[in-house]
C-alpha cells in the first residue's frame, strides 16, 4: 500500500492572530516533520527557525509584456485595447504593476514590437532548521500569482516528504481567503484555524470555515488570546461545535510569543512551563484528530 | 484506440502521476499493440492558472479516448466530458501497471471530478 | 486626498486606525475597505446601508452556430479560459481576466458578452461619514477587479481613506495605486519590521511617500524605530501597547469615542501626513 502523507495547514482567516509562532511550536514539539512556509506574500517562520539556505530557485509565472522602442512606432492600438489601462500613453512603456500578461497588445501590434518574456516573480528555497528541512519562498515585491508560487512550495514540500520517507508535513498557510489560501487549502489532509476572540475575527473565522468546507477539507480550530475576550472565545467554541468542527483550545494572551519572536526562538525554547504544556497537549489532541480524519478518508475511498 | 496515462516519466516503467494538470508527461500509447509515445506537458507546468484545462487540450488534441490518471479537477473533467473522453481516476502504480489493469476491464469510469480544486 | 492605510503583516492594527482615523475626521472623510477578501472595517462601525450592488466581470460567450472552430481564441488566451473543441467551445469562467483578447481574435464574430459574479458592493454611511466596501464571492480568486470598483466610489472632495488587504501582492498594490499617501501600520517586533521592509519596497515601486505607525509600542523592540531612522522615513506615531486597547477592540468598539488620547493622536497623525502631501 502507498505511504500516507499527512498534511496540515495552519490558517488563520486574518493576520496577527499567533500562526507562525504556534506553527513554531508545534514545529518543535513534533517528530520527523517537514516544514512548509505558504504564507509567501508575508513569510516569517524563517525568523523563527533561520534557515540555512540549501537550495535557491527561481519563481517564474505566467508573461509580461515589453514594448520594444526600435520597433515601434506609436500607433497606440496596444494602449486603445489594453483593458488594464498598463500601457503609458507618453512613454509607450509598459508599467509591470498594471500589466495582466492576457498578451493582447502582443498579438495585435501591427508592428511585431512587443516581447512576452516568462516573468520572474519570486524565487523558492529548501532549507535546514534545527527542526528539519523546510521549504519557503520569497515573492517579489509587488509581485502576483502568490497562488501558484503557494502550490509550488506545498509540491516541492511533498516531494521532499516522499524522498526522505516523512510522513507529516507542517504547513504555515497565508491570511485571507482569496487565491492564496485557496491554494493553501486543496488536498491539503485537515487545517487548522487560529482564532481570536474579536469581532473581525470570528468573522473572519466564519469565512475561513465556509472555504474549507467548499473545498472539503476537515477543519480544526483553537482560540489564540481568549482572555482579551471571554465571551467571544466561548461563542466561537460553541459555534464550532455546532458546526461539527473539532475545537481544540483556548490560549491565552501571552507576552512570551513576542518575547520568543523578538529572540528567534520558538516558545518551547523559552521557560513558561504552561504555556508549553499547553501546546503539547494540544499537538497531541491534533495528531490523533489527524489520524481520525485519514481513517475516514480511506474509509470514504 | 488511444490511451493517455499522466506520468512522471517518459516510458512504460515510469510511475502514474496522482497529479493530471502538472504530470510532467503524457504517455499515449494504444493498448493492443503497446505502442506509445511521451508527450511533454511543460506547456501546462507553468501557466499560472488553467494548466488543468491546458493539459486537457493536450491530450484530447492526441486523440486520446481515455485518460488514466491520479485526480482530475472539475475544468478539466468538463473538457473530457465534452470531447468524450473517457476519465479513469485513482489510477496508481507503474504506467504499464494501469494499462494492463485497464485492458483487463478492472477500472471504472469516472463520474464525476475527484478533486475539486485546481490548484493542486 | 486619498490615503492607503497597509501593513505589510496582517492584524498590526490597520482596520483600528483607518476606522477611528475616519471617524475622528467625520463628514470630511469617507472610509473604502478594500480588503475585500476579508472586510471587517464595517463590524466596527454603525452603518446604515444605502446600496447593494452586484460586481461582474466580462467574460465570453460563445454563439456556437455562428463558431468556425478555428481555434484563435484558445491561441490567444493565456489564462486557459475558453477551449475551442472540435464540437463545441468551453468557457471556464473563473479563469477569465476579461482582457477580451478572444473578443477581438474571433473571425466570426461569433463571442458575445456574458458575465461572472465577483462579490457585492455595498454603501453606506456612519454618522456623517460615508461607507463602501466589496465582498469577494466565496472561491472567487481574483480580488483586483472588484477593488478597482471598490474605488471608483472615491470622491474627489473628501479625504478618501482605503483600508488596504494585509500583505504585498497584487490586491495590496491595486489598492495603493493612485493613492497620495500610505500609511504602513507595524509591530515592534522582527516579525513587523521584515514585513515593514516589504511593504516599503512596494510604496517606492508605487513611488508613494509614505509614514509608518507604529502600533504595540512597547512590547518589542526598537528596532523598526531605527530602521526607519536609516531610511529617512518618518514615525508618524507611537501607539502604546495597553491591555484596554485590545479589550475595547475586541468588544467591535472605537477607540476615539472610548479613549480621549485617541482624538489627539488622530489629529496629530492627519496634520503630519497634510503636510507631506501638500508640500
Amino acid at each position: 500500500m502507498e505511504r500516507q502523507i499527512t498534511e496540515l495547514v495552519v490558517i488563520s482567516g486574518k493576520g496577527g492572530t499567533g500562526k507562525t509562532s504556534i506553527v513554531g511550536a508545534f514545529a518543535a514539539i513534533a517528530d520527523n516533520k517537514i516544514l512548509v512556509d505558504a504564507d509567501v506574500d508575508a513569510a516569517d517562520l524563517h525568523l523563527l527557525l533561520n534557515p540555512e539556505v540549501i537550495e535557491r530557485h527561481d519563481f517564474t509565472s505566467g508573461h509580461e509584456a515589453v514594448i520594444n522602442e526600435e520597433k515601434c512606432t506609436r500607433c497606440g492600438e496596444c494602449i486603445s485595447l489594453c483593458k488594464f489601462d498598463a500601457i503609458d500613453e507618453d512613454t509607450y512603456q509598459v508599467n509591470s504593476l498594471h500589466c495582466e500578461g492576457c498578451g493582447v497588445c502582443v498579438h495585435f501590434c501591427p508592428e511585431k514590437a512587443i516581447d512576452f518574456p516568462e516573468k520572474l516573480c519570486g524565487e523558492w528555497f529548501v532549507s535546514n532548521t534545527r527542526y528539519g528541512q523546510m521549504v519557503h519562498a520569497q515573492l517579489g515585491i509587488a509581485e502576483e500569482n502568490s497562488g501558484k508560487l503557494v502550490s509550488l512550495v506545498r509540491q516541492k514540500g511533498r516531494e521532499l516528504a516522499e524522498e526522505k520517507g516523512i510522513d507529516l508535513i507542517l504547513t504555515d498557510g497565508p491570511p485571507g481567503v482569496g487565491c492564496p489560501v485557496i491554494a493553501a487549502v486543496g488536498n491539503a489532509s485537515a487545517v487548522l484555524v487560529i482564532a481570536e476572540p474579536t469581532v473581525s475575527g470570528r468573522h473572519d473565522l466564519e469565512r475561513v470555515l465556509e472555504l474549507s468546507e467548499f473545498f472539503n477539507v476537515p477543519a480544526m480550530v483553537c482560540v489564540n488570546k481568549f482572555d482579551l475576550n471571554r465571551r467571544i472565545a466561548i461563542e466561537i467554541e460553541k459555534f464550532c461545535e455546532s458546526k461539527n468542527v473539532f475545537f481544540v483550545d483556548h490560549i491565552p494572551f501571552n507576552p512570551e510569543f513576542i518575547y520568543a519572536v523578538a529572540n528567534g526562538q520558538s516558545i518551547v525554547e523559552r521557560d513558561d512551563e504552561d504555556l508549553i504544556q499547553l501546546l503539547r497537549i494540544m499537538w497531541e489532541k491534533i495528531t490523533n484528530k489527524l489520524e481520525e480524519f485519514d481513517k475516514q478518508a480511506a474509509e470514504a475511498a | 484506440m488511444k490511451i493517455a496515462v499522466s506520468a512522471q516519466g517518459k516510458d512504460l516503467d515510469a510511475n502514474v502521476d496522482p497529479r493530471f494538470g502538472r504530470a510532467p508527461y503524457f504517455i499515449i500509447i494504444d493498448p493492443d499493440t503497446m505502442e506509445y509515445e511521451a508527450v511533454d506537458n511543460k506547456q501546462s507546468l507553468n501557466m499560472p492558472q488553467g494548466a488543468g484545462v491546458q493539459a486537457a487540450m493536450t491530450v484530447i488534441n492526441q486523440n486520446a479516448e481515455v485518460l488514466l490518471t491520479g485526480n482530475c479537477g472539475p475544468k478539466a473533467f468538463r473538457a473530457f466530458k465534452a470531447a468524450n473522453v473517457d476519465v479513469i481516476t485513482g489510477v496508481k502504480g507503474t504506467v504499464k501497471e494501469a494499462v494492463e489493469k485497464f485492458k483487463r476491464g478492472e477500472y471504472k469510469i469516472a463520474s464525476a471530478p475527484s478533486v475539486r480544486s485546481h490548484w493542486s | 486626498m486619498i490615503i492607503t492605510i497597509a501593513s505589510g503583516k496582517g492584524g498590526t492594527g490597520k482596520t483600528t486606525l483607518s476606522t477611528n482615523l475616519a471617524t475622528f475626521l467625520g463628514k470630511e472623510a469617507q472610509l473604502l475597505d478594500c480588503d475585500v477578501e476579508e472586510p471587517n472595517a464595517h463590524l466596527f462601525l454603525d452603518i446604515k446601508w444605502d446600496e447593494k450592488q452586484t460586481v461582474t466581470a466580462v467574460i465570453p460567450e460563445v454563439d456556437e452556430e455562428k463558431c468556425s472552430h478555428c481555434g484563435e481564441c484558445g491561441e490567444i488566451c493565456q489564462f486557459k479560459a475558453i477551449a475551442p473543441l472540435e464540437s463545441t467551445v468551453l468557457v471556464f469562467p473563473e479563469l477569465c481576466h476579461s482582457c477580451r483578447g478572444c473578443f477581438l481574435v474571433c473571425p466570426e464574430d461569433a463571442i458575445k458578452e456574458g458575465s461572472r459574479e465577483l462579490g457585492v458592493l455595498e454603501t453606506g454611511h456612519f454618522n456623517s461619514t460615508e461607507f463602501t466596501h466589496g465582498r469577494l464571492r466565496i472561491g472567487e480568486a481574483m480580488a483586483p477587479p472588484l477593488i478597482k470598483k471598490v474605488k471608483e466610489r472615491i470622491k474627489p472632495d473628501k479625504i478618501a481613506i482605503l483600508d488596504a488587504p494585509p500583505g504585498t501582492s497584487c490586491p495590496v498594490v491595486n489598492t495603493m495605486m493612485d493613492s497620495d499617501y500610505i500609511v504602513l501600520v507595524t509591530e515592534p517586533t522582527p516579525f513587523g519590521l521584515h514585513d515593514l521592509k516589504l511593504a516599503v519596497g512596494v510604496t517606492k515601486k508605487l513611488g508613494i511617500p509614505c509614514g509608518i505607525v507604529i502600533n504595540r509600542h512597547g512590547i518589542g523592540d526598537n528596532k523598526v524605530e531605527q530602521w526607519a531612522e536609516n531610511q529617512e522615513i518618518p514615525v508618524l506615531l507611537k501607539i502604546p501597547f495597553d491591555r484596554k486597547v485590545a479589550e475595547i477592540y475586541a468588544e467591535g468598539k472605537l477607540l476615539v469615542e472610548e479613549l480621549p488620547e485617541w482624538s489627539g493622536m488622530m489629529k496629530d497623525l492627519i496634520t503630519k501626513i497634510r503636510k507631506t502631501v501638500d508640500r
